[in-house]
């Protein structure tokens, strides 16, 4: 096993564990904790029309991807802030609109035909230096992000209207959060593919937040449980001969219904 | 003298529904008011935009003769116990620091003097000890004075709260209106009730809401009366009704 890291691209692969696992800890529990996994859902999918529109206009996919994600993400957190009870239809054009428009924008970029299984499921033993790059500086954005505003973030999930009269200006702040999750969805989604982001922005959140009391920890737990899950579906992967990216969310989704039925079992 | 909260001819509308008509109300902290009436008659309407949170369609809220976004530091909401997500991971302690988001600095943690603060309100609320508690792992009534214990914790002249006893048994509901009269000697409570009784027992001021709002005084001496002869009371339904009149009835008894 020791072997198999000795490989350069299983360094990429697990230093991009890291990375990705500490975003998706981050980040993932803010979305939890304020049941966003849908918008989540909504700009993952949607930002596929980046990479059409990228494609048929000759510029580097990830930048259309990243950009486009963003304007999404601008448009989710307008109409979640300006009308709270429509939301989840209208993500739901959102996300269904972003995948039709990059399939049809591939189909009219001529001789060029992308390969939409390994933006779904991403290609974790191919990541090159420039994503690790790109991850790095998304990892430091996030962790900056809810450093900062720790305090800030924890009031305005647990209790938006308490913090808006002590003074948190929310509006900005939710806003913020919506664009660093496009930003980390975005740029995880290069090494990883559409699902195992959603199921990295989930799964150790939802796990981790019955064994604490406090969002930091939660943060912590969550980031350990990925790399756990990545690492153990890379070794599993390696070994079986299976696709990495599968073998990451197989591993972690046998460790969510392990603690589902523990707990049902418990109460 | 100013007034602490001061409404004039607020009207206010839910999608071309009126909600509130002519609202004219005023409001000084060594008061605890209780805003009463039937259910959809606006009573949080009426709350949410004294504390600022609702913009009035027409007329005027005053909260310290200002705008009341532009004092929220000076006051404080317990909003109704309500809480969606059960797994929330936060304990009690952090709950009540929230109260001290305003007073501390923006990017530090909290500092010792905030902790202090929060130590010193869950003890003024009775909760010492459940510090380092799941705050969903409590009961309604002990969240609720959590909630009360972070409002404190903000400072605030005036305690805003929007039903704070309804998922609360009655005894509960009596410590927990006792407590809130124990703390009106130093700040101003507002409280939203549907309990006719609580206005009756605990508050100096009833405002009766629906759709317009008809305050009553209950004065000392009236409490007073209550407390000795059970048969003399205010006749719960004139506040009901909501007519103005004299408040003791001997004539009906």
């Amino acid at each position: 096993m020791i072997d198999l890291f000795a490989f350069d691209f299983m360094q990429n692969a697990l230093f991009a564990s890291v990375l990705v696992s500490v975003i998706c800890g981050v980040i993932g529990t803010l979305i939890v904790i304020n049941r966003m996994v849908f918008i989540a859902g909504g700009i993952a999918h949607g930002s596929y029309g980046g990479i059409g529109l990228a494609l048929y206009f000759g510029i580097a996919p990830m930048l259309g991807a990243s950009l486009f994600a963003l304007f999404l993400g601008l448009v989710i957190a307008y109409i979640t802030h300006q009308n709270s009870t429509r939301i989840d239809s209208l993500i739901g054009v959102i996300w269904a609109f972003g995948m039709a428009l990059g399939i049809v924008m591939t189909d009219l970029t001529p001789g060029y035909n992308v390969d939409l299984m390994s933006y779904l499921f991403g290609a974790i033993l191919s990541v090159s230096n420039e994503d690790i790059y790109g991850m790095s500086s998304v990892f430091v954005l996030v962790l900056a992000f809810a450093l900062l505003f720790y305090k800030q973030l924890l009031a305005m999930s647990f209790d938006a209207q308490f913090a808006k009269l002590r003074g948190v200006n929310v509006t900005l702040l939710y806003f913020g959060l919506v664009l660093m999750t496009a930003l980390g969805v975005v740029i995880v989604i290069r090494a990883v593919g559409l699902i195992l982001v959603i199921a990295l922005l989930t799964i150790p959140p939802y796990i981790a937040e019955k064994m604490t009391n406090s969002m930091g920890s939660m943060m912590l737990i969550s980031s350990l449980l990925s790399v756990l899950f990545c690492v153990t579906g890379l070794v599993l992967s390696s070994f079986f001969n299976l696709s990495a990216g599968a073998s990451i969310i197989m591993v972690g989704s046998i460790s969510f219904f392990i603690q589902f039925l523990y707990s049902k079992w418990r109460t | 003298m100013q007034n602490d909260i001061e409404i004039n001819n607020l009207f206010f509308s839910y999608d071309g529904t009126s909600v509130l008509e002519d609202i004219t109300l005023q409001y000084n902290s060594k008061d605890f008011l209780a805003i009463i009436g039937p259910n959809g008659g606006g009573k949080s309407t009426l709350l949410k935009m004294m504390i600022g949170l609702l913009q009035p369609l027409q007329g005027e809220v005053l909260l310290f003769g200002k705008s009341p976004l532009h004092v929220s530091h000076e006051i404080a909401y317990v909003p109704q116990d309500t809480i969606a997500n059960k797994d929330f991971p936060i304990k009690v302690l952090d709950v009540v620091l929230m109260g001290r988001l305003s007073k501390s600095k923006f990017f530090a943690p909290y500092s010792k003097e905030d902790y202090a603060i929060a130590y010193e309100m869950l003890d003024k609320v009775g909760m010492k000890g459940f510090e380092n508690q799941k705050i969903n792992a409590l009961s309604g009534g002990q969240r609720q004075r959590v909630f009360i214990a972070r409002a404190l914790a903000c400072d605030a002249k005036i305690i805003f709260l929007d039903e704070p006893t309804a998922s609360i048994d009655t005894a509960g509901q009596m410590s927990m209106f006792q407590l809130l009269k124990t703390l009106n000697k130093t700040v101003g409570i507002v409280i939203v009730s549907h309990d006719v009784n609580v206005a009756l027992n605990y508050a100096t001021k009833v405002a009766h809401v629906n759709k317009t709002l008809y305050l009553h005084d209950v004065s000392k001496e009236e409490s007073f009366t209550l407390a000795q002869n059970p048969k003399e009371h205010i006749c719960p339904i004139e506040l009901i009704c909501a007519r103005r009149c004299n408040h003791l009835h001997k004539e009906l008894l």
